[in-house]
């Protein structure tokens, strides 16, 4: 826990520093520029000391940042238009190397069994990283039970909502192994079948008839009964042994009855299924969550001694921490910006204490939480997920031309 | 699913099937930070359609393309998402190596 405190409080220090650099670059490149391009045409122009090169700072801070006042958030618009700082002589359209420059990808956790991972999207719009969480959520393919043959339900829940039931279980099998059934047949490449068989054990020795004596001694017991889980899916590699129609008597022909599925070979024996393990996963939920980055607080003015102690306090998830300078003096440290959650408690005391701390959100800093139910790895999830917004502009650029 | 006037193909609007605001925001995005763009935006025009109409007005230059032009910005940076997080996972990896894995190597 210690390790990744320091290291966030040094991605923290590092950002600090590319915010200052950036605007006193606009001081020292206008003189080195002068020097690079003595030629005229537009190098020669954007070169001259008046011209910006960078946005003014404080414009650049509402581009880059979201602020969470005390009454509301402000700046919280991503600005896209080309356009938009035309009229300071900057140019906002996209570049592809600026963006390549920018983009950075930080690999926050992963958990001990390699399916829950949290990482950090930096410089990417808003549009694309809701679009990534959006196609994970709802378009990356996943196996799950769809149709459920009911042969004797005696249980107390009812067909359909043993169907339901059956449909939520995780089910850890490489979706990219299968095609999509759709319309088609069920077979080996497009479908599994499962066999759900359970029975109350003392159900049964009540079936086989028993004396009354012992009858009366089981009333007092509590009623038998049983849990079934997940586990008690059994994989038919052959497929199903359920057959459609019930055996007609009448009929002389041998042919092998109609089951649901039309399987060729057992799965067993195709090398991909072989390789890769067919079963179900602790119960898990698929949550991706895309949060706006990290929370930024920013100490206006230094603040020390009981209002460090006090701004402490206020704090509930404890971002700020106190340091000791000299002569016995404290001063307040932002500690840990990633855990806060923009609550504003700090600043709610009043507008002295708003005038102190700001509080603000980077706007292209995404915290990307991915949770696998077992059957991907989350890094291929999310590799998934952005091959799937590639193939919809493909499909668009190839519908027009 | 172009709908423009045959004489004037700098504004046209797309109607594309089976796309929500997953593309059509990201698109709308592209779109707008290329500077041959006047306007560009989309809508939704009812909520069980399965379609987006994603309009495009520009400067000069056939809508049609820019469009296509904004498509391929967005599968660049696709592209480059892709593998930055591939080698940012396997920096990971390297840097903390998973405890389970060792067990089973050892097996």
């Amino acid at each position: 826990m210690a390790k990744k405190d320091q290291r966030m409080s040094e991605t923290e220090t590092e950002e600090e520093e590319t915010e200052a650099e950036s605007m006193s670059e606009s001081e020292s490149g206008s003189e080195e520029q002068k020097q690079e391009s003595k030629g005229g045409g537009i190098d020669y122009i954007m070169s001259l000391p008046d011209v910006p090169r960078n946005l003014p700072p404080h414009v650049e801070l509402q581009r880059t940042r979201v602020f969470a006042n005390i009454d509301a958030p402000t700046h919280t618009d991503s600005i896209q238009y080309s356009g938009a700082f035309v009229s300071v002589g900057l140019d906002n359209s996209f570049r592809l190397d600026q963006f390549r420059n920018n983009f950075r990808v930080e690999v926050i956790r992963f958990s001990d069994d390699g399916m829950d991972m949290e990482f950090d999207m930096i410089g990417i719009d808003p549009a694309l990283a809701n679009a990534f969480r959006r196609i994970l959520i709802a378009e990356v393919p996943t196996m799950a039970i769809e149709k459920v043959f009911i042969a004797n339900n005696t249980s107390l829940i009812q067909d359909e909502v043993l169907a339901h039931r059956l449909g939520l279980i995780p089910i850890s099998i490489d979706p990219r192994l299968f095609e999509y059934a759709e319309n088609n047949a069920p077979n080996e490449r497009n479908t599994i079948v499962f066999k759900l068989h359970v029975q109350c054990a003392k159900d049964v020795e009540e079936e086989k008839g028993q004396s009354k004596k012992k009858e009366k001694e089981k009333e007092k017991k509590v009623p038998p009964r049983i849990t079934v889980k997940a586990k008690d899916l059994k994989w038919l590699p052959k497929g199903s042994e359920f057959y459609l129609e019930s055996e007609d008597s009448n009929s002389n022909s041998t042919s092998k009855l109609k089951t649901y599925t039309s399987f060729t070979c057992s799965q067993d024996s195709l090398p991909e299924f072989s390789n890769n393990k067919i079963g179900f996963k602790e119960p898990l939920d698929d949550i991706n969550i895309a949060r706006l980055g990290p929370g930024q607080v920013v100490l206006l003015e230094e603040i020390e001694d009981e209002d460090a102690e006090t701004l402490k306090k206020k704090c509930p998830v404890g971002v700020f921490d106190i340091e000791d300078i000299a002569n016995g003096r404290k001063r307040l440290t932002v500690a840990q910006p990633r855990a806060c959650t923009l609550c504003r408690e700090c600043i709610r005391g009043g507008e002295e204490w708003e005038k102190r701390v700001s509080l603000r959100r980077v706007k292209d800093h995404f915290i990307f939480t991915i949770e696998s139910t077992g059957a991907l790895p989350p890094e291929v999830l999310f590799t998934e997920a952005v091959k799937i917004l590639e193939s919809k502009c493909e499909r668009v650029i190839s519908e027009l031309s | 699913m172009e709908h423009g006037s045959y004489a004037d193909n700098n504004n046209a609007t797309f109607s594309l099937t089976d796309e929500d605001h997953t593309l059509a925001n990201a698109v709308r995005f592209s779109l707008n930070q290329d500077p041959r763009v006047s306007f560009s935006g989309y809508s939704i025009p009812h909520p069980s359609d399965n379609r987006v109409n994603i309009r495009v007005q520009t400067t000069g230059a056939p809508a049609r393309e820019v469009l296509k032009d904004a498509c391929q910005d967005l599968m660049m940076m696709c592209q480059h998402v892709r593998s930055t997080l591939d080698v940012a996972v396997a920096d990971f990896k390297l840097r903390n190596p998973p405890k389970k894995d060792e067990d089973t190597d050892m097996k």
